[in-house]
């Protein structure tokens, strides 16, 4: 077989290595070539496939088009930004929500139900997020959620729950959705939590309005690689030390709306910890290709290359020394685990009246212990997903150390959501497997869970 | 109000001396009366007089089986952190102890959270200090409680009790039990009430007592009524037949007992773990909570799946103790809890057995015992399935006759 490595059929097609042709296998290979070939189309012999990739697509990376704004510099690089207090620990066990989160999550919840949702099925296939849910978000204060209020954001204390509240609420509507809408609110987040005087004062006016009529910017945090056992600890992406500031290169995966970004987050190994960069797109040495996946496709996920992309010593976000990185992970994780919930919690609202209605055998499924106990599972393990969830978000936003807390959120999250997205497909059969519900979705939504990690943040 | 999910600061130090007491009197007699199974651990009189002295200083925060009381008196002042709380800490602690121990505590039966759910005013004085037992499953009736067969009969200023109680945890050594019986058949579950029986009340006799898989500590006695008179006094709550009312009247104990049936679940399963963990540490498998669970041994990924199921079940557990204690309704978080607490408690040390080898399968260490202890707290106080067809009924809004 060495004679032929060529013909070998592994490596390709998500065919393994260990794959080999027998003589039979040639022929369907061969068949499949002719099958693929133009000359059919020519011939008329077969209908033409509609392309609904979005555009980004075609012809793999491709520089980033997005009309990069000119970010004109302020402050000084050398002194650290303001940053908002913690919140006191209150010491007393408490489910309750403070006023001012409740009255957040109520909005959050109404533009969810009402414009979200109603949108999720379409962008879904459009792979992108509708304007008037990104504008809704702008509206509702989203990307400055976790600014402070004396940078022109809303947060007046450390804001971990309250995103953490907000996040469950946007993924109850849509998780993708939710992710294109909470994607530029990560990066605000990350220079509120991080930045330098000057890099607060050179970006952050531009998400607070405080530039007059120019738009907020779309931005991502790209923490994420493609690269099997990833461990965003210890990310291949490289920056290598220059005379007058850094060289990054690497590629960086799940990046949200990564082609419209105008300022990204990035992650990369600086003298062997890991560090936080901040690249506005206009940089020389980015390029963007659409990376549409399994779920979350309203999110218009992208890959990002960086090819020996040079940046000035003021680029580094937080320390060298990985702690601002490892900080980031964590909280980035445990928005993940918050749109878990609120993905997992439309699944349970959807699958309760659907089997209380199904018939099968003369009366409604939920009569029945095996369908009903699956239900009861999903209540059990979502309310503990919640908990585990709030506690971790709790600590961060007192500034305590949250990070075993939110390392348990997400185990469970993971393992748990994932089987109520897997349940709700079950439970209605196959009406579960086609688009005319949405648990489909929810299901492919669902496994981002366990292997996400940066593009949201609380 | 704020959110905010940390052990209540209140109860960091009752759970510290519950810590202490646990190590330091149940762990040294642990394995001597798992051995001893039916002979009376009489250290726990030493530790339940001081049980009591701590009750009676207000050190405990009212703690304990009756720390279940919901008192409906007591002005709407914030977010209360309770007895309720103080009682699943504290029990989950004694349980990191020795689970069997726990349950053999001189006056702190299941009797007692009973009567402390139940009781009015009156009945809860008189039955002051009184270590009570809980008789309510039968040799032909275990999770259908409402097809009890034991019944009870007005007669005079008595009610005469007959019946056969199986599975009666400190049957034997308790001087009360509570013992539930049906006042009319015919009438259903709306019928059976709890009666307080004194030892030594003529008709009253313990049958023999259980061999068992684990909590062998602990004692579980065959009890047998045979024209057993009571003071019709005795019978708690209201005496009145209300269809309307249902169940709920001798149900509403379970409301209460469910969230320290998962408080045991959730200690059991912490001894196994914190034994475990420094274990694995040893043969040097460490956990790092930073990377995902994939990229690290199988050992240590199941060991981080391990303590968030356990938090997890420790997070629904107060949860629903903390809903009693600020007076919302809990039965489906109740249910929750103890679905939850019971599953993985028995996950949790089973797989510390087989993650020890022969270490956790042979008498020298304790975790082969807490894989037997624990099995019994996915069963009493309502079964797993019981457990999920509460919440399924309470998540779906089925009736009983809808969901069977």
């Amino acid at each position: 077989m060495s004679l032929l490595p060529n013909l070998r059929p592994g490596g390709r097609h998500g065919v393994a290595s260990t794959e080999t042709r027998d003589p039979i296998g040639y022929l369907v290979a061969g068949l499949s070539r002719l099958a693929q070939a133009d000359l059919l189309d020519r011939l008329g012999l077969r209908k033409q496939a509609e392309q609904t990739v979005f555009t980004v697509t075609s012809g793999g990376f491709k520089a980033v088009t997005a009309a990069s704004r000119q970010f004109s510099r302020r402050g000084s690089s050398k002194k650290p930004g303001v940053r908002p207090p913690g919140v006191s620990a209150p010491g007393t066990f408490d489910l309750t929500p403070t006023e001012d989160e409740q009255m957040l999550v109520d909005v959050v919840t109404e533009f969810a139900d009402e414009v979200v949702r109603p949108a999720a099925a379409e962008a879904n296939e459009a792979c992108a997020a509708p304007t008037e849910v990104l504008e809704g978000s702008l509206e509702i204060g989203l990307p400055i959620l976790g600014v402070p209020e004396s940078l022109g954001g809303i947060s007046e204390e450390r804001s971990a729950m309250a995103g953490t509240l907000v996040a469950e609420a946007l993924g109850k509507g849509d998780m993708g959705l939710a992710v294109a809408a909470l994607a530029p609110g990560a990066v605000a987040t990350a220079i509120g939590l991080w930045g330098s005087e000057e890099q607060q004062q050179t970006y952050l006016p531009a998400f607070t309005g405080d530039r007059g009529d120019e738009k907020v910017p779309a931005a991502a945090l790209a923490l994420a690689e493609p690269t099997v056992l990833f461990d965003a600890l210890s990310p291949a992406t490289t920056a290598t030390r220059t005379d007058d500031g850094f060289v990054l290169d690497g590629v960086k995966s799940l990046v949200p709306r990564g082609a419209e970004a105008e300022l990204f987050v990035v992650g990369a190994t600086l003298d062997d910890a890991p560090v936080l960069f901040l690249i506005e797109s206009s940089t020389p040495g980015l390029t963007v290709e659409a990376d549409p996946s399994m779920g979350i496709r309203a999110a218009s996920l992208t890959t990002l290359r960086l090819d020996g992309v040079r940046l000035d010593e003021s680029a580094v976000l937080g320390d060298t020394d990985g702690t601002a990185y490892a900080e980031c992970v964590r909280l980035s994780r445990l928005a993940w685990c918050a749109l878990a919930v609120g993905t997992g919690q439309a699944v349970l609202d959807y699958v309760t009246p659907y089997v209380k209605e199904r018939e099968a055998f003369g009366e409604p499924i939920a009569h029945r212990q095996s369908v009903a106990f699956m239900v009861a599972d999903m209540a059990t393990e979502l309310q503990a997903m919640r908990l585990l969830t709030y506690k971790a978000a709790a600590r961060a936003a007192a500034g305590k150390d949250f990070s075993q807390q939110v390392a348990l959120a997400r185990n469970l999250c993971a393992d748990k959501a994932m089987r109520i997205g897997l349940d709700g497909v079950q439970l209605l059969g196959g009406h579960g497997f086609v688009k005319e519900h949405p648990v489909e979705r929810w299901y492919r939504d669902l496994r981002v869970v366990g292997l996400a990690e940066g593009a949201v943040l609380v | 109000m704020s959110i905010w999910l940390d052990d209540p600061k209140k109860f960091r130090t009752l759970a510290g001396q519950a810590h202490q007491v646990a190590m330091n009197m149940l762990r040294p007699i642990s394995r001597t009366y798992d051995r001893a199974e039916h002979e009376y651990p009489k250290e726990l009189d030493m530790l339940a007089a001081m049980i009591d002295g701590l009750a009676e200083s207000g050190a405990s925060e009212g703690a304990g089986a009756a720390g279940v009381r919901r008192d409906e008196s007591e002005a709407d002042a914030g977010v209360k952190n309770g007895a309720n709380l103080a009682s699943v800490m504290s029990i989950a602690e004694m349980c990191w102890g020795d689970v069997g121990l726990l349950l053999s505590m001189p006056r702190q039966g299941l009797g007692n959270s009973a009567i402390a759910s139940v009781a009015d005013d009156e009945q809860l004085k008189r039955f002051e200090g009184v270590w009570a037992g809980m008789a309510i499953t039968e040799p032909g009736t275990g999770s259908d409680s409402a097809n009890i067969t034991t019944t009870s009969v007005l007669d005079g200023d008595e009610y005469v009790i007959n019946g056969e109680k199986i599975y009666v945890t400190s049957g034997d050594r308790a001087d009360h039990i509570v013992v539930w019986a049906t006042l009319d058949r015919e009438l259903g579950r709306s019928a059976i009430k709890s009666f307080v029986v004194a030892k030594g009340t003529p008709g009253m006799r313990v049958d023999r007592l259980e061999h068992k898989l684990g909590i062998r500590a602990s004692d579980t006695a065959t009890i047998i009524f045979e024209n057993c008179r009571v003071p019709k006094e005795n019978l708690l709550g209201s005496p009145e037949i209300d269809p309307k009312q249902g169940f709920a009247g001798a149900m509403a104990t379970f409301d209460n007992t469910r969230p320290l049936v998962a408080s045991m679940a959730v200690g059991c399963a912490t001894a196994a773990l914190d034994l475990t963990r420094e274990l694995l540490a040893q043969a040097g498998v460490v956990v790092d909570y930073d990377r995902p669970a994939c990229l690290q041994s199988a050992a240590a990924a199941k060991v981080l799946q391990m303590e968030a199921d356990l938090e997890a079940a420790r997070l629904l557990m107060l949860q629903a103790a903390w809903m009693a204690d600020n007076r919302k309704p809990n039965s489906l978080e109740a249910s929750m809890a103890k679905a939850k607490a019971g599953r993985v408690g028995s996950d949790i040390t089973l797989s510390c057995v087989e993650l020890c080898g022969t270490v956790g399968y042979s008498e020298n260490e304790l975790l082969e015992k807490w894989a037997r202890d624990s099995k019994i707290l996915d069963i009493f106080e309502g079964t797993q399935q019981i457990q999920q067809l509460i919440i399924a009924r309470r998540v779906l809004g089925l009736s009983s006759a809808e969901l069977k």
